[in-house]
């Protein structure tokens, strides 16, 4: 029976491993992820069925009520908030583990007065810790983003300093729980410690950074159910559990990059605090901006050969997706040549354009990467930016004081024409003047995105 | 857990950690929001634990009232993680 068991183990994590390599490949993705889910059935039911029959019917029905939950919020969440949901299910997967490890840590010291040893103790502790943060520091990222506490970044004096003491704290603990296991408190305490860290390590985050805090926690949910399998001595486990670790990992170096920010950086927060009082001072000399009127944008758009569109979060706030798919079919019947340019760090997660303009129903191969579009800009006719900022601010390139240089940004200045479709004259998320509405060939849109573009489209059709 | 137990473990963690990086490193960036939620969901493994756990004594122990809301929060996360992805997916079309 075991040998069974085992087996199907090793088929779900096989399957895992396939899985994630089809969703490698847009053509394959789809398939990729029913495939890890057959593994993770497998895994489920190969466990459930070595359960005491007593017991089953307890696990079935948390089993259904967890599983009408999670369709519920699958069905229901909209594309714009799923940075949002996967925060929360991060931090559901990490409060399960953290559950796991204590429940079977409590079962053998408490119910069933067994010692535990060295290896086993310091996983539940491990697990405990890890699953502890990844779920209080998944719901701040949860609550940042939903705007439901602010998304600036918090910060006060001795932030790091209560931090390591935390963390000190938290290894001390597990150096006394491992003296004596037949004491829980010390994993309570521990938990608690916990709970506490992940809030604290996350509030001094801003929001724009949060691409790179749902990849990092995503890597800790991996690594909380890795420390489970520790505890439980059990190979899937941690077989998904590193694998889900490692691409957290890569995602959020990829995510760090693309901000020219060290990992720590970002993790020490306080990013655009400090940067605003020092752009204050270098600002010098207001930008002037010129605005254009509807009418006469429509006449540009109607004038030109190739055209980029450059969409940032602030067309997703104003759910102008649908309306720059009809924008974008306008022009391409009139000849020109439309694509999509895309900052890795547009939106609120990895990727999350890309998702937004699917959803439009926009066709995938119109999205070009940064790399492979950026010397484009200089033979384009026009560059429409919607609701992006500080990926196009020219400065990341030539003011070297200014908080983003460094940062490899959009080349949308070299374009003939920029239009800017932005709500008010507000800073981006750097808290930054952008010198691109400045420049000479930079007109500025305002008002609402999806409005102003609805009323585009409406001038160009009679033009 | 004996030191030989634990070493076969440690061995399967890294390889599967190295596995990780070599496939996650060559995903296009159109694909990191399906990807990040598809391996969220394989996250949610911890459920297999949390059946475990359930399986234990009487509703007197508190072990098992662990377990329970553990294997709840799991298959929230597995269920809906499935779900999402796949709803995201699909809107992934080339006209």
């Amino acid at each position: 029976m075991n040998i069974i068991i085992q087996l199907s183990y090793l088929i779900a994590s096989i399957l895992f491993i396939v899985g994630i390599k089809m969703l490698g490949r847009t053509k394959t993705a789809r398939k990729g992820n029913m495939v890890s889910s057959v593994g993770m059935f497998i895994a489920i039911l190969a466990t459930v069925i070595q359960v005491e029959a007593i017991s089953l019917v307890d696990i079935l029905i948390c089993i259904v009520i967890g599983s009408a939950i999670g369709l519920i919020i699958a069905q229901k969440v909209q594309m714009t908030k799923i940075p949002e949901m996967v925060a929360l299910f991060n931090g559901f997967g990490g409060l399960a583990s953290l559950a796991v490890a204590l429940s079977d840590f409590w079962l053998n010291t408490q119910e069933r007065g067994v010692a535990v040893d060295n290896i086993t103790g310091i996983s539940v502790a491990l697990s405990i810790l890890i699953g502890g943060i990844t779920f209080t520091g998944s719901l701040i990222a949860f609550m940042k983003l939903s705007g439901s506490i602010s998304g600036r970044a918090i910060v006060f004096t001795g932030q790091h300093l209560i931090n390591l003491i935390l963390l000190i704290l938290s290894i001390g603990i597990t150096v006394f729980a491992l003296t004596d296991f037949s004491n829980p408190n010390y994993m309570i305490i521990l938990g608690v410690l916990a709970l506490v860290l992940g809030v604290l390590v996350v509030i001094p985050i801003g929001g724009a950074d949060m691409p790179v805090v749902i990849s990092l926690l995503n890597s800790y949910s991996g690594m909380a159910a890795c420390a489970t399998g520790f505890v439980l001595n059990n190979n899937v486990l941690i077989v998904s559990g590193a694998l889900v670790g490692a691409s957290g990992i890569i995602l959020t170096q990829i995510m760090c990059k693309a901000m020219n920010r060290s990992l720590m950086n970002v993790l020490l927060g306080g990013f655009g605090q400090t940067s605003a009082a020092g752009g204050g001072q270098a600002d010098g000399p207001q930008i002037t901006v010129k605005e254009v009127g509807v009418e006469e944008a429509a006449q540009i758009f109607d004038s030109v050969s190739s055209l980029i569109i450059v969409p940032g979060y602030g067309m997703a706030v104003a759910h102008a997706q649908h309306v720059i798919r009809e924008l974008s079919e306008l022009c391409e019947k009139k000849g020109v040549n439309v694509r999509f340019a895309i900052h890795p760090v547009a939106g609120r997660m990895p990727g999350h354009m890309n998702v937004l303009l699917a959803e439009a129903n926009i066709s995938y191969d119109k999205l070009i990467e940064m790399d492979e579009i950026n010397d484009d800009f200089a033979n384009t006719d026009l560059v429409f930016v919607v609701g992006a900022n500080d990926v196009v601010n020219p400065a990341a390139k030539t003011n070297p004081s200014s908080p983003i240089f460094g940062m490899p940004v959009l080349n949308v200045e070299k374009a003939q024409t920029v239009i800017v479709s932005k709500r008010s004259m507000g800073k981006g998320y750097a808290g930054i003047e952008n010198e691109l509405f400045g420049a000479d060939n930079c007109l500025m849109l305002f008002g609402d995105a999806k409005q102003t573009i609805t009323k585009l489209v409406g001038e160009i059709k009679e033009l | 857990m004996s030191a030989e137990t634990f070493i076969i473990l440690l061995y399967i963690l890294i390889l599967a950690s190295y596995l990780g990086f070599e496939l996650i490193n060559k995903v296009p960036p159109t694909l990191h929001t399906p990807l990040m939620s598809g391996s969220n969901a394989i996250s949610g493994i911890t459920i297999v634990g949390a059946i475990i756990a359930c399986n234990e004594l009487g509703y007197l122990s508190v072990s098992k009232w662990l377990g329970m809301a553990a294997l709840i929060l799991a298959t929230i996360n597995v269920v809906g993680g499935y779900a999402v992805t796949d709803r995201m997916l699909k809107m992934f079309k080339k006209k």
